[in-house]
């Protein structure tokens, strides 16, 4: 990761080596040169903030951080949006960084305002997503004495944080703030958190910028190694069935670019999984779809078979690899990560590659360069097995048999009538695997989803937080019945600020994921899935009603000829949010699959129909 | 299974130890024992930590823990290239008909009596573990009344350092 669209100051550390990431440092603080102006350690949080370039936060006050409540009222550099929940204020943070590249910040206060930080810290973790979490702690005299509103939050995340801060003296937070941003924005990205106690809020020190970061132990890697790279470059010049396997590094890493002359100069089938959506093309010839659990045939196919595999910023999930021990048994690995405790986790590399996949790929493309002066490359018979393949296994789906709507009809259709400028958040579950299906990305960053974690509820405020960070696109926050009565509430937030995303519930009146799992592994015992807010049903709650009552126009959606004008009323509609209650019908599944835990061999195009493929 | 020992150098920041130990217990890792001092730069510790796993796993953890911010350098220490030492302060029963007995183990193993009762006394031993379990085995029929022990030390053979590793680069 570079720092660039946010410069932090360069770490002047104390210990000789080290040599720390660094950006351009930016202009001193307001104060005259000489004498520091002194601020209260709340005054230092902002003025820190601004200037690291921070421009939105997401918040909601409480006790522990009123002080900096108090301070956040004298000032108009940084907004600050008020969410309903602090979950919501975490995950908007994440969609914030999501679709934008840059950091998402969220304030919360302590005990359980810090402890519903804690699943949006996590999703962030898993997803390696920019999110600075600051939280209020009480005064640092009464720590330790299970005072109110006491969590010792530091403790509970560390699990869970790229790194986290106590502090608790004010002229300690300008150093605290800009450690843990250039922390969660370089090498691999991921959340910080920062605790400060409430009486480093309110006591006052002198305000000295740029700090000096003491950080002798962060040596992020993103240079790679030449010989490496070269013989990465030989191999792919020598294989013939390759495959770039594309993980969300790629665009952490904003390497899109890079990706695309490398695919097309070296002719590699490329497949780009969950936290990949984007990346490359949907559009792109090369482009195979998704790998995994509910990947296209031909990109799970690919990998299975392949005999040399680019991990590009991917990290062998096992809903990629199915199982891991019979996961592409022929193939050489090469493995590209900026984590080097990446490499080789799940599978031995074969050549690994610790960088920045936007350097790394530059690199390659020129190392191939030279390696095909000796080698000709022949993929030709490659392709044609995996064209047969695409060509055989569309994704497709067939129309619901209780003629209700079909869920990809309607996912699809946002799509098309949105367009790849649109960004697309989706909560966990049949309606997320169909929106990476069924939505064509042309672009990084229109895809944001909770990958990792699976936090239903990822979606609404994510949408809002996406809304924020990039106001001219259309947001939709492509949502499940049973995710979005998790974190709905942010609706009001979205009114109140006008903020104006889309939801589109995909109300098949179940948890649906589990209900398939259930229908195919469980004998049909549909055990606890049912949420009655469907067709046929109490329908509990009224999504259109709520939608009235949350000041967002609600639309409901029960069949194929209406999908169209609601999707165009939603786009047209962009002074307030809009909830469209799609009701589809429940029976439909997300294929092809590869059951849990088999090879990803087994992978079934439709129930019961296995595809068939040279046995070697 | 295989032991091996780390040798870590860190920052001496609070929450350090939790953050190592937490690695450790995340990946269902055993710590056979820990000892935690400072170093010979101020504001550095030094952690050694003695642990029995496979290889890989302990690659694995060992890249983890590379990964925690105050962690500065991580060495796995060769036994034939380092030095291994345990302190040991043993409570051993020891009445007027035992104790020269004791005191003559005691003077066997090089050790030291550091307190004496009517009826115990208290022993002092350094060594590598072998010589720690031996000693343990030869007074353990007059009666061990209580242990303490210290984590294992280890420290590289020759005059090359660690730190000055670390700080040349």
């Amino acid at each position: 990761m570079t720092t660039e669209p946010y410069p932090v100051p360069s770490p002047s550390v104390s210990t000789p080596s080290a040599p720390t990431p660094s950006g351009p440092t930016p202009g001193p603080a307001d104060a005259a040169p000489g004498t520091p102006e002194v601020l209260t350690g709340s005054g230092a949080i902002l003025q820190t903030l601004k200037l690291l370039g921070v421009t939105d936060v997401f918040g909601l006050p409480g006790g522990a951080v009123i002080p900096l409540y108090d301070e956040l009222m004298n000032q108009d550099d940084i907004r600050h949006i008020l969410v309903r929940h602090e979950q919501g204020a975490g995950h908007a943070a994440e969609g914030y960084a999501s679709s934008s590249n840059r950091v998402g910040v969220a304030i919360a206060t302590s005990g359980p305002g810090a402890t519903n930080l804690v699943t949006a810290i996590a999703d962030a973790y898993m997803d390696s997503v920019p999110l600075l979490a600051i939280t209020g702690q009480v005064f640092s005299t009464l720590m330790g004495t299970d005072a109110f509103q006491e969590a010792d939050i530091v403790g509970i995340t560390m699990p869970i944080t790229k790194h986290s801060f106590l502090v608790k003296r004010p002229e300690d937070i300008p150093a605290a703030l800009a450690s843990a941003f250039l922390i969660c924005n370089t090498g691999r990205p991921g959340p910080v958190l920062v605790d400060i106690t409430k009486d480093a809020q309110q006591n006052s020190a002198p305000f000295l910028w740029p700090p000096k970061l003491d950080l002798p132990g962060y040596r992020p890697i993103t240079k790679a190694h030449g010989k490496q790279v070269q013989a990465a470059a030989a191999l792919l010049a020598g294989a013939k069935k390759p495959v770039l396997y594309v993980g969300g590094g790629v665009i952490r890493a904003k390497a899109s670019p890079e990706l695309l002359e490398f695919a097309e100069l070296t002719n590699t089938p490329v497949v780009t999984t969950l936290m990949a959506r984007g990346a490359f093309p949907d559009s792109h010839e090369q482009h195979l779809g998704m790998p995994g659990m509910h990947g296209t045939v031909s990109a799970v196919l690919a990998l299975q078979e392949s005999d040399l595999i680019i991990a590009l910023g991917a990290r062998f999930d096992d809903r990629v690899t199915g199982k891991a021990s019979e996961f592409a048994p022929h193939a050489t690995i090469v493995h590209v990560d900026v984590d080097p405790a990446e490499i080789g986790k799940i599978r031995a590399a074969d050549v690994p590659i610790v960088g920045d996949a936007k350097d790394v790929i530059a690199d390659l493309t020129t190392a191939y360069r030279d390696a095909i002066t000796t080698t000709t490359p022949d993929v030709a018979e490659w392709w044609t097995y995996l064209n047969g393949l695409r060509k055989q296994f569309p994704l497709g789906y067939t129309e619901p048999a209780d003629g209700l709507l079909a869920p990809q009809y309607v996912i699809q259709r946002i799509g098309e009538l949105t367009g790849p400028e649109g960004v697309y958040a989706a909560g966990v579950g049949q309606h997320q695997m169909w929106a990476a299906q069924f939505i064509k990305y042309e672009r990084p960053n229109s895809w944001l989803n909770s990958g990792g974690a699976g936090t239903m509820g990822y979606s609404v405020p994510a949408a809002m937080g996406a809304k924020v960070a990039e106001p001219d696109r259309m947001v939709w926050a492509i949502d499940g019945d049973g995710c979005f009565q998790m974190t709905n509430q942010e609706l009001a937030t979205c009114t109140i600020n006008n903020i104006p995303i889309k939801v589109a519930i995909i109300n098949n009146s179940s948890l649906g994921m589990v209900r398939q799992w259930q229908s195919l592994f469980y004998d049909g015992r549909h055990s606890f899935t049912d949420l009655n807010t469907g067709h046929g049903t109490a329908m509990v709650p009224d999504f259109v009603k709520m939608a009235d009552a949350y000041g967002a126009l609600g639309i409901r959606v029960t069949s194929a000829d209406q999908v169209d004008d609601a999707i165009k009323l939603a786009l047209a509609t962009n002074d307030r949010p809009v909830v469209i209650d799609f009701i589809v019908s429940r029976d439909a599944m997300v294929w092809p699959m590869v059951p849990q835990g088999l090879s990803n061999s087994s992978v079934q195009y439709a129930k019961d129909h296995a595809p068939t493929w040279g046995e070697e | 299974m295989s032991t091996h020992v780390l040798s870590l150098l860190v920052e001496d920041k609070p929450g350090l130890l939790t953050r190592v130990a937490g690695l450790f217990a995340r990946r269902g890792f055993n710590i056979e024992s820990l000892a935690v001092g400072h170093s010979e730069i101020p504001g550095l510790s030094r952690i050694t930590i003695l642990v029995d796993v496979e290889d890989a796993p302990l690659e694995q953890v060992t890249k983890q823990l590379n990964k925690l911010i105050n962690v500065i350098k991580i060495v796995e220490l060769d036994p034939a290239l380092s030095v291994h030492r345990e302190h040991l302060l043993v409570k051993v029963r020891a009445d007027n008909t035992t104790r020269s007995q004791v005191l003559e183990a005691v003077t066997l193993f090089r050790a030291r009596v550091v307190d004496v009762s009517t009826d115990a006394v208290v022993i002092e031993v350094t060594g590598d573990s072998g010589k720690i379990q031996a000693f343990l085995r030869v007074v353990e029929p007059y009666g061990i009344k209580e242990i303490a022990q210290s984590g294992l030390l280890a420290i590289g053979r020759g005059s090359k350092s660690i730190t000055e590793r670390v700080f040349k680069n």
